[in-house]
């Protein structure tokens, strides 16, 4: 499989990374040249194969449903590019 | 007092703990080496006065007869995991000026056993790149120059040769060690970023099993794969290293609540009775007979010591590298997404909230991480998840079953060739095709898609004078065997000498 030009458009804009169009040929190549090395893949019998969810088997641990972190905007925010009153602050997302 | 920079970690342990020696002097003698070394790129920020305050203190703890494991020995820390109040990158323009407000669990272990911070380390940006060369800081450059080469600090006429790569991702780790600017530092490997860099610079690393240190305040890459583990550069002061570091964490659910060993008492443990595998696989067309000749020459180490060595067949092998490559950028492009402008790091303004994300990432993620991020992203949408996520953690599950075969049959280690090559040149490779460079970790990257622990070390030079390292993989939670294996190793190699401070 390879991806044309708008599809790498419409990854980019998925990724929420601007790509300028004139470097959308070279990203398309690169994109491609992964696409291909993987293609192997296709050729490997996976019929009743379960697909891998964790590497080493383990249960997830339990812990009592309480509070046990927060409150702590000042670090939250301390590396914040723009905040204000305790809120991170961003461009008007609600007209 | 540059021979101070010239003890091994646990040399360096023992006078300290004997009084011979002091934490500020040997801190100083790191300090001063690091100073000097600046032509290398190995360190990204240097935190001297927090180094000689921290050995200070050790000295104190040591004079009262006190003092953890690791009291007073000067280390350095991969720019990946966070630091309280130290700057920290991974090396991403997109982190800008980080500055942590909290400490990763690995550092606090090792902090808490009193072992002192020199500084950053450099490495590939968010831990993706075999070279070091992706590092928004610039490309580290290796210690190690080939035979008859004098390029040094500056450049001019009469130089013959190039300046080459220490390895990725952890390559300021292993630069630094390589070149005495720290007793030991910590690494991170995804696919190989501990093994390869410390195989290309003549060290020792191991990655222990996933599962064995937390993960929790690592800067994460992909998030089944990555573990935390030292480079350093002998097994033993490896194994003193691991200890520290690892331990259950109940922030990081991944991180394995089982006992830690006393690794350091492995090392000497020998091999006697141990059955070594040598997968045919791992028999790739065009590797180097040098690298196959040092493989074999291992084996019969490890024959030698008392081992029993048996060829073993891993079928999966050749697809672990392109099942990689769809699930480590598919975790990427997830856990990436939290690099938006918002709440730390760079930000790009723009006139609405999308074009915030988009600006900022466009300008904060370089090419490298951008053409992971988009594969993963690809890979993970919809209409394709099915033909390459699921069909990648389903190959997943093959090759880690052909290693479970192999250890249920009675092998207990799998020796290897740690890499495909010895290093190259900076800039000599992937710039063309970003497939090249990912072809480095054959043979690590099986590894991280079992879960599995691996050990580099130094094995030998190559015709240009260069290290070659070999690797032993172990079975889950058993690093010891791979301690002490690699020891054996170690003993019969020779440990190598490091090259002269060419770069001051």
């Amino acid at each position: 499989m390879s991806v044309d030009q708008a599809t790498v458009r419409r990854i980019a804009r998925l990724a929420r990374i601007r790509l300028d169009e004139a470097d959308l040929p070279q990203m398309q190549d690169e994109l491609n040249a992964i696409l291909s090395f993987v293609e192997q893949l296709e050729e490997v019998d996976v019929a009743g194969v379960e697909p891998m969810t964790s590497v080493t088997p383990m249960a997830m641990r339990m812990r009592p449903d309480v509070v046990t972190d927060g409150g702590d905007v000042v670090s939250i925010l301390a590396n914040a590019p723009v905040s204000e009153d305790g809120f991170f602050v961003v461009p008007k997302v609600v007209e | 007092m540059s021979d101070l920079t010239d003890l091994t970690l646990a040399e360096a342990r023992d006078a300290l703990k004997a009084r011979k020696l002091s934490s500020t002097e040997l801190t100083q003698a790191h300090v001063t080496a690091v100073e000097n070394a600046r032509a290398l790129n190995a360190y990204v920020l240097e935190t001297p006065e927090l180094a000689l305050e921290a050995a200070a203190r050790s000295d104190a703890r040591l004079a009262r007869g006190e003092g953890g494991p690791l009291e007073g020995l000067p280390l350095g820390i991969k720019d990946l995991f966070c630091t309280r109040g130290v700057r920290t990158t991974a090396c991403s323009r997109i982190l800008g000026e980080f500055k942590p407000t909290y400490e990763s669990t690995v550092t606090a272990n090792l902090w808490r056993d009193g072992a002192v911070m020199l500084g950053k380390l450099n490495n590939d940006e968010f831990a993706m790149g075999s070279s070091n060369e992706t590092s928004c800081f610039g490309p580290v450059v290796s210690p190690w120059r080939r035979r008859g080469s004098n390029v040094h600090a500056e450049t001019g006429e009469g130089i013959v040769g190039q300046h080459l790569v220490p390895g990725g991702s952890s390559g300021g780790s292993a630069a630094a060690v390589a070149a005495r600017l720290c007793l030991g530092a910590t690494a991170t490997d995804t696919g190989g970023s501990i093994r390869q860099p410390a195989a290309f610079t003549g060290t020792v690393g191991i990655k222990p099993t996933y599962g064995r240190c937390s993960r929790w305040g690592i800067v994460a890459f992909a998030s089944s794969l990555d573990q935390a583990g030292p480079i350093a550069r002998t097994v033993r002061d490896n194994a003193i290293l691991l200890r520290s570091m690892a331990g259950h964490d109940p922030k990081d659910t991944t991180s394995a609540d089982i006992p830690v060993p006393d690794f350091e008492a492995a090392v000497g443990r020998g091999v006697k009775g141990l059955k070594i595998g040598i997968p045919k696989e791992y028999r790739l067309d065009g590797i180097p007979a040098e690298i196959e000749a040092l493989w074999q020459r291992g084996a019969e180490w490890l024959r030698d010591a008392g081992a029993e060595i048996v060829e073993v067949s891993l079928p999966h092998t050749k697809y672990a590298l392109p099942a990689y490559y769809i699930v480590a950028p598919a975790e990427a492009s997830s856990n990436l997404a939290r690099y938006d402008g918002v709440r730390y790091g760079l930000r790009v303004p723009a006139k609405d909230v999308i074009g915030l994300y988009e600006e900022t990432r466009a300008l904060g993620f370089g090419r490298e991480v951008k053409r992971r991020v988009m594969i993963g992203t690809y890979v993970l949408s919809a209409g394709y998840y099915d033909a390459y996520y699921v069909r990648a953690q389903k190959i997943r599950t093959l090759i880690k079953r052909d290693f479970e075969q192999v250890y249920a049959s009675g092998v207990d280690a799998i020796l290897t060739p740690a890499t495909p090559s010895a290093a190259f040149g900076i800039g000599e490779k992937g710039s063309a095709d970003p497939v090249e460079m990912y072809l480095n970790d054959v043979f690590t990257v099986t590894v991280n898609m079992a879960g599995l622990p691996g050990i580099s070390v130094p094995a030998g030079l190559d015709s240009q004078g260069l290290p070659l390292g070999l690797q032993l993989i172990g079975r889950a939670f058993d690093e010891e065997t791979l301690f002490a294996a690699g020891q054996v190793i170690e003993d019969a190699a020779g440990r190598l000498t490091m090259p002269d401070a060419w770069w001051t």
